[in-house]
């Protein structure tokens, strides 16, 4: 069973990106407001949208 | 659509479709002489068909409105009528097939028409055509209103519509001429995957440029589940199709691995594409959807993002109950035994949540076809992924495998859950994109939900019962220790189910016809305006309750 010594490395490895990704969003507070979060997609209208931040207007 | 897109777009536009073009001149010439060069021919056509489209447009006036205030819908659009295109022609397929097993001369003696060449023709174009399509189409919608961002790019976002909708026609024709590397969801051949790795690679950066310009600062757990499925994807499919050509002019490759090693890789494939491609990306729409057309949010945001990190860390090594009982060690079967049990818990937490936030609006249910939709594929989904886990055992795997239960099974899944939460879905996102009142008829809303939901439940016990007595016939010997019943004696006693299950199908190809049909109704024939369902507010418009970034 060689291809174990493959598919169990990618498999790790891409539990490793998913962890990575978890911790990512730990990090940037991305549970802070859970409730508030699952009711805002509910509140948004189709058009128009807000103005884009400024500094991110190129 | 042109208008939406500036000159230098449709430029790069037309130099992309010129260099799709160009290769397919190139893999028509080399290929001369085996399907492979057909196939250079076809996407010749396809890419030189669409550089002409846009070239017809390319001096007309630019778009003068501000595209940063709303939304880019267009290859939604697109993809949505891609999605119920594909989704009339393969279940049609996926009729006569079944028609052919419970009347053989069905085949009418063609070689394309054989089983073994429709058959896939009807599995990737359900799974990638009808399904492949409403998760991208629907993927864009979502990443677009939770992100309360624009699509990032104009040119990408058709790149992978029809970049990936040209790989599904050339699988599909593909099957036809006999071109198969024989890998199940797996079949198409080397430059046809090279091509679908290129295609997704765009989807993830388009994915990803897209969250990163986001105005919301929160990631919707639904974009966390159509992110699962691109990235997840992406490496599946790499890893599976490692093959090399039998030679650069022809169609025919051989696998990287052989023997049990080829039937491991394709099985680690072959369940998570199950569990990335017809689970994560369809528990992003039931996310976004379910709670949207109920009104309310979702019963509990917590456990949807408990369940999201559950199926990521235990599918992924669920694959090897595919190999019970073969050379596959004993240990990799039980890994895989064990953790498709354990994949019950986050499967149930996803199916409860809906039917929980449906909890107190079972009116709504009643009423609205398309809420109905949803709420049934909850329910499909709950029950398929308890008899998954159940069959993923090895004493119920020894009764049920080989045998047409797995087809119920796999059905269950496809017609219960994710057609259904596509067709809910598509019932709930087509008046909002192009802006109509409503439907243009919900009495055939009506009619697509039953016939769906009566034309499933007759498959999936047809095959139930079919695949248990088929089981039971197998291993049941006679007193002297031969076995009692010969391969012929369970095909006759399978007979009715198959007719049954021809009906069951039928019934359920009949729906999506009247959905399609509807839906183009619903384009042509209803009136403009804003839908009021649909809207469940309208103060505070666009405002993100929470200052961006801070």
């Amino acid at each position: 069973m060689t291809i174990l010594h493959l598919l169990i490395p990618i498999t790790l490895l891409m539990g490793m990106v998913g962890l990575l990704a978890f911790f990512w969003s730990l990090r940037t507070q991305q549970y802070e407001d859970l409730a508030g979060d699952a009711e805002r997609i509910l509140h948004d209208d189709d058009t128009p949208m807000p103005p884009r931040r400024k500094e991110e207007i190129k | 659509m042109m208008e939406r897109l500036t000159v230098a777009e449709r430029q790069m536009a037309m130099l992309l479709t010129a260099i799709v073009a160009m290769a397919g001149v190139l893999l028509g010439v080399i290929g001369r002489g085996d399907a492979m060069g057909v196939h250079g021919w076809i996407t010749f056509i396809f890419a030189g068909a669409l550089f002409f489209v846009v070239g017809n447009a390319l001096y007309a006036a630019p778009p003068t409105e501000d595209r940063t205030i709303s939304y880019y819908d267009d290859p939604t659009k697109i993809g949505i009528l891609l999605s119920l295109f594909w989704a009339v022609i393969a279940m049609g397929m996926g009729v006569w097939v079944a028609a052919q097993l419970a009347w053989p001369e069905l085949r009418f003696d063609a070689a394309w028409s054989s089983f073994g060449r429709i058959r896939p023709v009807h599995t990737s174009g359900v799974i990638f055509g009808f399904g492949g399509n409403a998760l991208i189409a629907t993927s864009y919608h979502v990443m677009q209103r939770t992100s309360r961002a624009r699509l990032a790019g104009h040119v990408s976002p058709w790149f992978v519509l029809l970049g990936f909708n040209l790989f599904c026609i050339v699988a599909a024709s593909g099957y036809l001429m006999g071109i198969t590397q024989s890998k199940e969801y797996a079949e198409p051949e080397w430059y046809a995957d090279i091509w679908l790795v290129i295609v997704w690679v765009a989807y993830f950066v388009l994915y990803m440029r897209t969250l990163a310009r986001r105005n919301e600062p929160h990631i919707y757990v639904a974009n966390w589940y159509y992110l699962a499925f691109i990235l997840v994807v992406a490496v599946l499919h790499i890893v599976n199709n490692l093959a090399v050509p039998a030679s650069f002019g022809a169609a025919k490759s051989y696998s990287a691995f052989s023997g049990v090693q080829d039937a491991m890789t394709q099985w680690w494939y072959g369940h998570n594409a199950v569990a990335f491609f017809l689970t994560a990306g369809f528990l992003g729409m039931l996310y976004y959807f379910l709670p949207k057309r109920a009104e309310r949010p979702i019963y509990s945001y917590r456990l949807s993002i408990l369940s999201f990190w559950g199926i990521v860390f235990f599918y992924i090594w669920a694959g090897s109950h595919h190999l019970h009982y073969t050379a596959v060690p004993q240990w990799v079967q039980t890994l895989g035994m064990t953790f498709s049990v354990m994949l019950l818990v986050p499967s149930w937490a996803s199916a409860g949540n809906a039917l929980m936030t449906l909890n107190g609006a079972w009116g709504k249910v009643r009423d609205d076809a398309t809420l109905r939709f949803m709420m049934v594929a909850a329910v499909f989904y709950g029950l398929s992924t308890f008899e998954g886990s159940f069959m993923a055992v090895r004493a119920v795997n020894s009764l049920s495998h080989y045998t047409d239960w797995t087809i119920g099974h796999v059905h269950a899944g496809a017609m219960g859950w994710v057609a259904l939460i596509t067709f809910g879905s598509i019932y709930a996102v087509v008046p909002i994109l192009w802006r109509k009142e409503s439907m243009y008829s919900w009495k055939l809303v009506e009619w697509h939900f039953w016939l769906a939901l009566s034309g499933t439940v007759v498959y999936v016990f047809a095959m139930w019962n079919s695949g248990i007595i088929q089981g039971l016939m197998w291993r049941t010997y006679s007193e002297s220790g031969t076995l009692a019943y010969s391969f012929t004696d369970t095909l006759v006693a399978m007979h009715p189910y198959y007719v049954a299950r021809t009906i069951g199908g039928a019934m359920f190809l009949a729906g999506a016809i009247i959905g399609s049909f509807n839906v183009v109704m619903t384009i042509r024939n209803v009136r403009e305006g804003t839908p009021e369902q649909d809207f469940p507010t309208r103060s505070e418009a666009g405002e993100p309750a929470v200052p961006a970034a801070e």
